[in-house]
């Protein structure tokens, strides 16, 4: 994009700027799009699975049901509570979107369609999904109320005990690519099934890391089965209980954009990204970015199944799976795809 | 152009945040300006062309040492008045600490510009096309390979030694045991009777 700029008569460090503003843009918009959309799919398949209609009155089939919600929340009074720690209790919303946005800069839409190209890619996803701790862990301390400060604790706990096995998982897809970059995580999935299925998840040493990482990004997100941070049968409304207004609304909105990232990551980690699933060739004559909506997509129905359908752990459980059972597996399959490797590919 | 204003804030922001870790009164708020510090640290790094330790950087130091210290800061009951209470009586020492630092700093800055050891010449990169990752895995999987495990192995000591010292066997726990609850089948548990009128069941 840096080109077409060049090529209206700027300067290259005026190009690339505004080529990148553009790029950050191109993403953020359709994103907020997507996340409103998807607030309204999850509420319609929740409700298709336990036999209800789900929002159906404003705008036709409820489409508009988000924007709704999202006008009434903006028309509210944001509420301070009196012993809250103002500047954290106010920064904290904002640390949990901006960190749910910042993932997307190194996700490929399509072969070359990414906005930073960047050779440490899933280390930069890493980094950033390690940020998205301190949302909520501030957000509990600074409301200084008992309910969100557990749930803050509980998160946070939760959060870093499912990145130690994500961490792994991701080795396990990087020594199959041979790179970080995101791109060629992608190109690399080219016919690795078989020589027709473009997908890491179709090899059966990595079909394992790919159904503990979709549970661990259910985890992550703090979505059901693990949405122990929201039990609002223990912690009314967890972290985000003193939270009213727009404060709320970017703590909702942050939520939804890591789903959607966590799906995302799930399509192009192991399921080919942008690529068709079956490496033919009249399937590439449909864009890449529909194939990766495509996925997305899927994997965001399989969220909101299990949200629909599966009971919520209890803590020591969610402890449990993932100090005990994911990380010793995901180790253990280090050693196995490192030692097939050294075997067929480096001998 | 833009390198230089990126450097310059980044090197503010680095220098301002870690100011005010210290004169920041609220320990958490300390905790937040030391998470920017290591955030534009990492900032630089980036600008330095080392763009997998900077990463590093932001996992290891912000993702999960400073989130240990968010958790031990928020849970103490921290006194204020007690803390600045402290202050005089730990002045010398501070103090003493304080011309140690700068007098060494003093000499580290001297010795490197007499150039005796010619620690310059060996700290320039070797410029390469290949990447970071791909440079370090190389060093590390080979020419410091030993080195490596060794550290491997004073962390794993570490860590096992973090358990044992906090490891405390408590009586009159209930423990779980998942696997057990799973064999169990509703015959092991539950049984049907049918008890004749006036007769009651035997528990």
């Amino acid at each position: 994009m840096t080109e077409f700029f060049q090529s209206l008569g700027m300067s290259y460090e005026w190009a690339w700027g505004l080529a990148t503003v553009a790029g950050i843009l191109l993403i953020a918009l359709p994103l907020m799009l997507a996340v409103a959309m998807i607030i309204y799919a999850d509420r319609k398949i929740w409700a298709a699975i336990a036999l209800r209609r789900g929002p159906n009155v404003v705008g036709p089939f409820g489409l508009l049901q988000s924007f709704a919600d999202g006008l009434k929340v903006f028309l509210q009074e944001t509420i301070i509570p009196t012993s809250a720690n103002r500047g954290l209790f106010l920064i904290a919303p904002i640390i949990t979107f901006t960190v749910a946005l910042l993932a997307w800069a190194v996700i490929p839409f399509n072969s070359g369609a990414v906005l930073a190209d960047i050779n440490v890619g899933l280390l930069y996803i890493l980094a950033i999904s390690s940020l998205g701790v301190y949302g909520v862990i501030l957000s509990g301390w600074a409301s200084n109320s008992k309910y969100p400060f557990f749930s803050a604790l509980r998160a946070s706990a939760q959060m870093i005990s499912y990145e130690v096995s994500i961490g792994f998982i991701l080795i396990g897809v990087v020594l199959f690519a041979d790179s970080f970059n995101m791109n060629e995580i992608v190109k690399a999935q080219q016919g690795h099934g078989l020589g027709i299925v473009n997908a890491f998840g179709f090899n059966l040493l990595l079909f394992p890391l790919a159904v503990m990482f979709l549970i661990s990004s259910l985890a992550e997100t703090a979505r059901a089965p693990f949405d122990l941070t929201e039990a609002e049968s223990e912690l009314v409304a967890g972290y985000q209980t003193e939270y009213s207004s727009m404060s709320f609304a970017l703590f909702w909105l942050g939520e939804y954009a890591n789903v959607l990232l966590m799906c995302t990551l799930n399509a192009v980690l192991f399921w080919g990204g942008w690529l068709p699933p079956i490496d033919w060739a009249p399937l590439y004559a449909v864009p890449g970015i529909i194939w990766l909506f495509a996925k997305i997509l899927f994997f965001f129905f399989v969220f909101s199944w299990v949200k629909a359908t599966v009971p919520r752990y209890r803590y020591d459980q969610l402890m449990r799976l993932g100090w005990k059972i994911f990380l010793p597996i995901s180790l253990i399959w280090i050693f196995l795809i490192s030692g097939y490797l050294m075997l067929t590919r480096y001998s | 152009m833009i390198q230089l204003i990126a450097f310059y804030l980044f090197a503010t922001i680095v220098i301002a945040s870690a100011a005010m870790v210290i004169f920041a009164r609220n320990p958490v708020h300390s905790v937040m300006w030391l998470i920017l510090a290591f955030f534009n640290a990492a900032g630089l790094m980036l600008l330095a062309g080392a763009e997998f330790i900077a990463m590093l950087l932001v996992i290891v130091y912000v993702g999960a040492v400073a989130v240990l210290f968010l958790f031990v800061v928020m849970m103490l009951d921290i006194d204020f008045a007690e803390l600045r209470a402290g202050f005089v009586r730990y002045l010398p020492l501070g103090g003493l600490v304080a011309i140690i630092l700068a007098a060494e700093l003093v000499f580290a800055v001297g010795a490197w510009s007499a150039g005796g050891v010619d620690l310059a010449a060996r700290a320039a990169p070797v410029v390469s096309d290949k990447s970071n990752i791909q440079q370090i895995g190389e060093l590390l999987y080979t020419k410091y390979i030993f080195l490596f495990e060794a550290a491997g192995i004073v962390l794993l000591v570490a860590m096992i030694g973090a358990i044992v010292l906090t490891h405390r066997k408590r009586g009159g726990v209930r423990a779980q045991n998942i696997s057990q609850q799973v064999r169990r089948r509703p015959q092991d548990a539950t049984r049907l009777v049918d008890p004749g009128t006036g007769q009651g069941v035997e528990l």
